[in-house]
């Protein structure tokens, strides 16, 4: 047998694994130093509890909420919260009696306020032409002062959320569809006018959609004031709006909306193009619409493009407020437009383009409550459950270290190395990539321990069987190791070909259960390669267990070796049973010239022992030499 | 008890002791097909008893508590209902949620009340609502889909590896036979389904599909070359390997199962971690079928239909006809007798050539091991 010089270094192979383990660990530490990493993994939702927050889609008029609508925003929700790094997110949709359909979100932990944003932040996008931009908190400059200052504003939400919440969309829808509705149901202030105008508004950006109340709501709205920058989405598209930009430094006065998020395709955020095809260093955001919506908009830009500022500029209004207002600079009849300038960078035009896609979305939803919640799995289950796996670990060590007697503990500190590579692995990712232990995770570790340890056991009844064959530890070591690489690569082949195809074909808890899979079936392969055999040979050359102690569980006598082995050019050669000269072979085996002499001197000193009753060989012997 | 169980082991390995499992394959399939029968029967008749999150139920909303332990709601709900854990955790500082199966409004008034007394609050306190499922049908949709997948994929891994089909269906049949197993279990029991006991099912597929192929990697190993000889027919090889591979099996299925028993026996029955139960009962029965079924279904099964493969049928007769010739041991009607592999099979040996001669030493290499 060829034997390669790496693998015939245990030692090295040894020092190897104990530094990887030590850099893993240190990573680990230095970065609960400098990061936001923890020793210990982070929870899931089941384990340790964390936040629920129920959403309602409310639907603007004429909409219908379709489970398809339902599904996809599901899916932009559960995009959302992915992308911030949250693993295991629950995310489900709910047929909630008659509320009708809602949206709970779990999401474990205490997550950061960014992170809540994310989830409840509405999807509804409308296109609005802008009539007037204003300083954040001025009042009205309107074409038609009357209103006066002192008036309070009326339109501002008077229906309660809960109230909202427990009504049914369409309620909700048919409500807000007439113009003569008092008030819209948000919970923020967006204003609309509460009258019709006047004189019929030729287009969107006619200022006669001026109304006196629209102007006091102008007034009413103090963009300086974050109670009034939440944004809430249910405006009447029908409307004119008076709002803010998210950061309360503009107020606009907007027309009514013309053009809705779901006309918009794609956006998307990347370097500008020149007009030679030329790259330039200027990030733009590239809007695409549907062929509705390019028509559409190809109407308003070909109509505000000779208007005076600020009516030459449309506002994008995503949750009620208005995340882009970029002047007209031509008429896009073709349905591709490129929103530029504005010292934009590459972080607010990706900003940007995620914003107007998700507000692609036709629907705008509501917070129905947001609690915290507990782990379903209560921690005095979890710490019975943790004792009695602890009880069952204890009897693993038992019954290893009977059956394999000291070879036991090479399984037990295989076991210990498995068991620390995993809990480092685990705490690193959850403090990189935001896994989070579950309770199905939990179950993959448990299960875990029986393949890994099944490893050690293929491997060393593979060496039992060799041993029984008659060869020495040494060869029975790497002639066995040889046959169980084989079926340990084969069998955690397969189990982790099951851990690739669930986690990227499952969602949710099943996820968390393929990773974890995935993961303890590396290791183990890890550990069996780095670890277990390397320390096998090391023992090869300790005498305890090279000659077979009674306790090393590698008992040639015990393992019942017949002791018969082929040694090569047609010899076999048998043990020498303890103090019992072996004679000669009456069936004619070949011995070797050591063999045979040794064989002549014993039957010599038989002879001299029989020298009593048998003297007259003796003595014929004795006078030939 | 060690000494008996290594003696044991010794003579399966060398074929002193032999258990023909192969050979009287019949009898477990019967015994396979019967327990999967009744599993099916208890699926039909008992059905299974799905989780909240499956179907939905009732939400108890207990407001004003003084304390939140979640204690208190199980023993109030195992004290009305049926023997099904609820899912209880606190909402806020001082509310309670309580999620049961569906319930009977004579049932809702007295968990209530029970809710009620439990927290020491008044009954107004304990609200009760409707809630749908939250394992939705996309959830189990995609696990369905990647199970089939993964089923797919095993079976096309299997045949490669092993270079032959009718492994890789023994062994689907035999993951299928755990999975169902497992399930009638559930529906026989009773006990309530739930998402982390759907996982615990999945978690079985992996176990079943690794103890067989590590079986099958055996008598692979052993049927390596059975049409080169003349003593052995392909099943008596088998056989070696099924005997050669249980003391392996056993060790593995103890120590696999030690955790899992532990924590369904201690933690669930004399601890009372209850909302464990359910992953650790799937996990359990399904690693015993997993064990059984790569012994004692999977390999008869792949032997039986490597039987009707033309050139193994030929040399098994030809083994046969042999055994005749050469006046060992025959039945009354002619069929010559199992012989029971005594020894290691037979491999035909190999010329190594050079590979055989001494290797030059380099000037440094590495210590030489010591005998």
């Amino acid at each position: 047998m060829v034997q390669n010089t790496r693998a015939a270094r245990p030692v090295r192979t040894l020092v190897v694994l104990a530094l990887a383990i030590a850099i893993l660990f240190a990573t680990i530490i230095a970065g609960t130093h400098w990061s936001k990493a923890t020793l210990v993994p982070k929870l899931a939702l089941d384990l340790e509890g964390g936040t629920q927050v129920i959403l309602v889609p409310v639907l603007d008029a004429g909409g219908q909420v379709s489970d398809a609508t339902i599904t996809e925003a599901i899916r932009i929700i559960r995009q959302r919260v992915d992308s911030s790094g949250v693993s295991e997110a629950q995310i489900t949709s709910q047929g909630g009696g008659q509320g009708g359909t809602s949206i709970v979100v779990g999401i474990p932990g205490k997550p950061d306020q960014a992170t809540l944003d994310l989830v409840r932040k509405s999807a509804l996008m409308r296109f609005r032409a802008v009539l007037a931009v204003l300083a954040p908190n001025s009042a009205s400059t309107g074409a038609t002062p009357t209103a006066s200052v002192s008036s309070t504003s009326t339109a501002s939400a008077t229906a309660s959320s809960s109230a909202t919440a427990t009504a049914s969309p369409s309620a909700t829808a048919t409500a807000s569809a007439s113009p003569s509705a008092t008030a819209t149901s948000t919970a923020t202030p967006i204003t609309q006018p509460t009258d019709t105008p006047t004189t019929k508004p030729t287009s969107a950006s006619d200022p006669a959609w001026e109304t006196p109340s629209l102007l006091a709501a102008v007034d009413g709205l103090d963009c300086a004031n974050p109670d009034n920058r939440k944004g809430g989405g249910a405006d009447n598209p029908d409307l004119p709006l008076v709002t803010c930009n998210p950061e309360g430094t503009v107020k606009y006065v907007l027309g009514p909306a013309e053009i809705e998020g779901k006309d918009l395709s794609s956006a998307t955020s990347g370097l500008q193009t020149g007009p030679n095809g030329v790259v330039t260093n200027n990030w733009v955001v590239e809007l695409q619409f549907n062929g509705d919506g390019g028509k559409k908009f190809g109407t308003i830009t070909t109509r505000l493009l000779p208007l005076t500022s600020p009516s030459n500029q449309f506002a994008m209004v995503l949750d009620g407020l208005v995340i882009s207002a970029p002047v007209v600079q031509a008429a896009i009849l073709d349905g591709r437009a490129e929103i530029s300038g504005g010292n934009m960078t590459r972080v607010s035009a990706a900003t940007l383009a995620n914003q107007l896609s998700f507000g692609a979305l036709p629907l705008t939803f509501k917070v129905l409550s947001e609690e915290q919640v507990s782990a379903t799995l209560g921690a005095e289950q979890l710490q019975r459950g943790l004792l009695a796996g602890l009880i069952g670990l204890i009897l693993v060590v038992i019954y290893s270290m009977l059956q394999y007697r000291t070879l036991g503990l090479v399984t037990i500190a295989s076991l210990v190395i498995a068991g620390m590579i995993t809990y480092g692995l685990i705490t690193l990712l959850s403090w990189t990539q935001g896994y989070r232990l579950s309770l199905p995770g939990v179950a993959g570790i448990i299960v875990s321990i029986g393949i890994t340890a099944d490893s050690f056991i293929v491997f060393f009844e593979r060496v039992r069987d060799e041993l029984r064959e008659g060869r020495t530890l040494y060869a029975a070591v790497e002639q066995g190791w040889e046959r169980a690489r084989r079926t340990i690569l084969a069998a955690d082949g397969v189990n982790f070909l099951a851990a690739v195809v669930l986690y990227f074909l499952a969602v949710g808890g099943v996820r968390g259960f393929a990773y974890t899979l995935g993961l303890t079936t590396l290791v183990d392969l890890l550990v069996v390669f780095t670890f277990t055999h390397p320390v096998l040979r090391l023992l090869t050359r300790v005498p305890f267990f090279a000659e077979g102690h009674k306790f090393s569980g590698l008992d040639p006598n015990l393992l019942g070796s017949s002791g018969v082995r082929y040694r090569g050019r047609g010899q076999v050669s048998k043990p020498a049973l303890a103090g019992v000269a072996s004679v000669a072979p009456d069936d004619g085996e070949r011995l070797t010239i050591a063999e045979r002499r040794a064989a002549a001197a014993r039957s010599e000193a038989a002879g001299e022992r029989k020298k009593p009753t048998d003297a007259g060989s003796a003595s014929s012997k004795g006078s030939d030499s | 008890m060690a000494a008996g169980f290594a003696q044991w082991g010794n003579d399966l390995y060398s074929g002193k002791r032999s258990y023909n499992i192969v050979g009287r394959r019949s009898r477990w399939f019967i015994l396979s097909g019967t327990l999967v029968a009744l599993a099916v029967t208890f699926l039909l008749v008992r059905g299974l008893n799905a989780g909240i999150e499956f179907r939905g139920g009732s939400q108890f909303l207990v407001s004003n508590v003084k304390s939140t332990s979640q204690q208190i709601a199980t023993d109030a709900v195992l004290g009305v209902e049926r023997a099904d854990v609820p899912l209880v955790s606190s909402v806020g500082n001082n509310s309670v949620r309580v999620q049961t199966g569906d319930l009977t409004a004579d049932q809702v008034t007295a968990i209530r009340s029970a809710l009620a007394s439990g927290y020491g609050v008044d009954v107004a306190e304990v609200t009760s609502t409707f809630i749908g499922p939250s394992w939705g049908q996309d959830v189990s949709q995609k696990a369905v889909r990647g199970l089939i997948v993964f089923m797919v994929l095993v079976a096309l891994v299997m045949t490669l590896y092993f270079r032959d089909w009718r492994m890789a269906v023994s062994g689907l049949v035999a993951l299928v036979h755990d999975l169902i197993l497992t399930v009638g279990v559930y529906a026989a029991v009773g006990f309530e389904v739930t998402p982390a006991g759907v996982i615990g099912l999945l978690t079985i597929l992996g176990y079943s599909i690794y103890d067989t192929v590590v079986v099958f990697d055996k008598v692979r190993e052993n049927t390596a070359g059975v049409v080169d000889q003349k003593r052995h027919t392909y099943a008596e090889l088998a056989n070696l390997a099924l005997n050669q591979t249980l003391v392996r099996s056993i060790n593995t299925s103890v120590v696999a199962l030690l955790p899992v028993a532990s924590i369904l026996f201690i933690g669930a029955f004399l601890l009372g971690a209850g909302t464990l139960r359910d992953i650790a009962l799937a996990l359990f029965v399904g690693m015993i079928a997993g064990t059984f079924s790569s012994i004692f279904l999977a390999t008869p099964l792949q032997v039986a239909l490597r039987g009707r493969e033309a050139n193994i049928a030929a040399h098994t007769a030809a083994v046969l006809q042999r055994r005749v010739a050469e006046g060992l041991p025959v039945k009354e009607s002619g069929v010559p007798l199992p012989v029971m592999v005594t020894a290691a099979p037979l491999h035909a040996g190999e010329h190594r050539g050079t590979a055989a001669q001494p290797k030059r030493k380099k000037r440094r290499s590495p210590p030489s091991p010591r005998r």
